[in-house]
């Protein structure tokens, strides 16, 4: 099974060790994982912001880039949800049929749902208050959203849950937006900050060290707001933790 | 980079207490709302049906509107029909002209707001009288509502003592919930008795019947439209449904959806005129033909006005409702108002973080942050997108194509992490308004894999285990 590395590109430039963290879990699992170099973004920041047509070649060159591996595979629930959702659509609008979305995972579903990892080594003896993000919720049902009256499940802490010693928590409102949102977070600052402080208020308040999720977009912003706060609080991409004994 | 909502919102943030406040209300009507969707084994599937039911009505309103009206006029109540708001209003002014009204008492209609009915009938000399609770006290305070459910969630109920004091000459400084209540209830009960004409909305047409159905909490709707010889309904064609039955399934959801509740306290059918009164129906265009033929938004005529997803909305609950330009704040306001006029109200289009909150909770399934994102692809087209967002768009493209310049970017942005505090956090940076910039790794990931240093992590780890 050959597998392609899709590493968004904040990812690349902020957070390396969360694609070092998922090269490791996937080559432990005994899989043929590639980088391809030439990658660069999915285009999910200009589209969201309304200029869908400046990201339509950066689906054709993630169609192109990516066509050969078996899976596409990526640390960030949100990127891979406008590959998933949006990308058919782009290329459509330039006459191409999109192969590489239906075969696109965020790394999360990709170990539950593809490879179905049941056991991990390693500890990790934290309290860890997990972050469902909203197109991990909403998009890629990596948990039930709090909105729908379905059978409550979460890919994402049935992963950690492999882990020896952690112990989850979940924050009050438990999927409300972290208020980062893409170009939102600049272009609405104070509600995006307000939306953040008080995300992280209600994590902290689970007694957490770590707080945990599938989209470090997401981390980022509530980083960056701790940050300036100084909240007692780290941040920790949920592969940082599954990788941590490998 | 801001629109009108982004300044109004900052307003409204500023008022720290104020915005912890509104948000918690409104988050506790959500929570209400899921206990009530969560007791239903079968919430889901009602969502899908009633999603099924107002699309195929929509797609079949000839026919629907035909049934309904027939039915309605061989009940013995008059029809008329208006392209717009203009012909709404005169339509309206012209039967209570008739009558020789001078005053009105109206239950609760987005439609007349959309309308701007109220203004129009005043500035000829009507006197109109909201009967609807919150309804009232915004307009003793001339103010419009600013949510379509709770028009008045946003208002203290030490302010609404306040307007009570000097309007209705109550207690000074009692603003004990109860008192205020039967103030106002002894203030409109005067007006109830002496009005000429009565006025309500409609929550659904039934179109097999002619039914039209009217649901309160108050029994405003009733109390008004018992007394006086004239009863006006207006309603958007949109509203019409097929039969009872399918009628059934909206109640279950309306309630439940808007304000936790099983069911409103009244569900009203007005099916015929009182014995030696009139009854008299006025059915809605203003631009509802033109979004049937728009295939992106067709949706939004499905909407029940139940208000769910404005209390979902995590930046409704922290701007409030007159940050928004158009008179319905939220997901849905935000698309009515584009729909309505896209030049006028696209400030609003700022004001969602695309986390798809009110798909899931909206009881009609109207897909409201798909439709945000798509009006914003619009905005370029008739000249109305932010220049910095389009230029920050337009060179992460020029660098996103380019992957060795990606590469290069990669390689330079540290130095970002050294730059004096000033250069980087100033008034040009939104981000730096309450957060840290992230550091930008000295090695990114694509530089590790280059050297080698991505399987290297790996083969140490495989040399170990051997």
């Amino acid at each position: 099974m050959k597998i392609g590395l899709f590493i968004p590109c904040y990812v690349n430039a902020v957070y390396p060790e969360v694609g070092v963290a998922t090269y490791k879990l996937l080559d432990y699992l005994g899989l043929d994982v590639d980088y391809p170099l030439e990658q660069t973004c999915c285009g999910q920041p200009m589209a969201n912001a309304g200029f869908e047509d400046k990201a339509i070649h950066l689906a054709e060159q993630f169609d192109h880039i990516f066509d050969a591996y078996d899976y596409v595979v990526g640390p960030s629930a949100s990127c891979v949800a406008f590959v998933r959702e949006h990308h058919p659509d782009l290329l459509k609008k330039e006459g191409h049929v999109c192969r590489t979305s239906s075969k696109t995972y965020d790394i999360c579903e990709f170990l539950h749902d593809i490879v179905k990892v049941d056991k991990l080594p390693g500890r990790f003896p934290h309290k860890v208050s997990v972050h469902n993000s909203c197109h991990g919720v909403r998009e890629l049902h990596l948990s039930s959203a709090s909105e729908l009256n379905i059978p409550p499940f979460s890919k994402v802490k049935d992963l950690l849950s492999l882990m020896e010693g952690i112990e989850l928590f979940e924050p009050a409102y438990v999927d409300e937006c972290c208020g980062f949102g893409g170009m939102f977070s600049v272009e609405e600052p104070s509600v995006s900050v307000c939306m953040g402080q008080d995300k992280l208020r209600n994590h902290i308040q689970t007694g957490a060290e770590y707080i945990t999720g599938a989209d470090s977009s997401c981390l980022m912003h509530m980083q960056g707001v701790a940050k300036r706060e100084n909240l007692p609080i780290k941040f920790i991409h949920v592969t940082q933790i599954l990788a941590s004994g490998l | 980079m801001s629109t009108k909502h982004t300044k109004a919102a900052d307003l409204f943030i500023e008022n720290k207490e104020q915005q912890v406040w509104h948000n918690k209300t409104l988050h506790f009507v959500r929570d209400k709302r899921d206990k009530m969707a969560m007791q239903l084994p079968e919430w889901e599937v009602l969502r899908e049906t009633a999603h099924k039911i107002k699309m195929h009505t929509i797609t079949h309103l000839d026919h629907y509107l035909d049934l309904f009206s027939t039915r309605a006029e061989a009940n013995g109540i008059q029809v008329h029909w208006a392209k717009d708001a203009e012909e709404h209003n005169q339509i309206v002014y012209e039967i209570l002209q008739s009558h020789k009204v001078r005053k009105l008492v109206k239950s609760k209609s987005m439609l007349a707001e959309e309308c701007h009915l109220n203004p129009y009938l005043i500035d000829k000399g009507i006197n109109v009288v909201e009967s609807d609770l919150g309804e009232r006290i915004l307009q003793l305070l001339n103010e419009p509502p600013s949510h379509i459910v709770m028009p008045a969630i946003h208002l203290k109920r030490q302010e609404v003592g306040k307007l009570f004091e000097e309007k209705l000459h109550t207690e000074k400084d009692n603003s004990d919930p109860t008192y205020l209540t039967r103030a106002a209830r002894a203030h409109l009960r005067e007006e109830f008795l002496t009005a000429d004409a009565a006025m309500t909305g409609a929550n659904f047409g039934v179109a097999e019947t002619g039914d039209i159905v009217v649901c309160t909490n108050e029994g405003n709707a009733d109390m008004g439209t018992a007394l006086p010889p004239l009863h006006i309904v207006t309603m958007g064609m949109e509203k019409v449904i097929p039969n009872l039955q399918s009628l059934s399934v909206f109640i279950r959801l309306l309630a439940r959806s808007a304000t936790g509740q099983p069911v409103t306290a009244y569900t009203s059918h007005y099916r015929k005129p009182r014995e030696g009164c009139e009854m008299h129906l006025v059915i809605v265009d203003n631009g509802r033909s033109e979004a049937l033929s728009n295939e992106d938004h067709i949706q939004t005529l499905k909407c029940i006005r139940c208000g769910a997803c404005m209390n979902t909305c995590p930046v409704y609950r922290r701007s409030g409702g007159y940050s928004y330009t158009y008179f319905i704040p939220g997901p849905i306001g935000i698309n009515l108002g584009m729909l309505h006029a896209p030049k006028e109200y696209y400030d609003n289009l700022s004001a969602c973080s695309l986390c798809y909150s009110c798909n899931n909770v909206c009881p009609v399934k109207i897909d409201l942050a798909d439709q945000i994102y798509k009006w914003r692809q619009n905005l370029d087209s008739f000249g109305k997108a932010d220049p910095m967002k389009k230029v920050m768009s337009e060179g992460m493209k020029f660098m996103f194509e380019r992957p060795a310049l990606f590469r290069t970017g990669l390689k330079m942005a540290p130095i970002v992490n050294h730059m004096p505090r000033p250069l980087i956090y100033n008034g040009l940076n939104d981000w730096g308004k309450g957060r840290e910039l992230p550091q930008f790794a000295s090695e990114s990931f694509a530089a590790l894999w280059k050297k080698g240093k991505v399987s290297a992590a790996n083969q140490k780890r495989s040399n170990h285990e051997q």
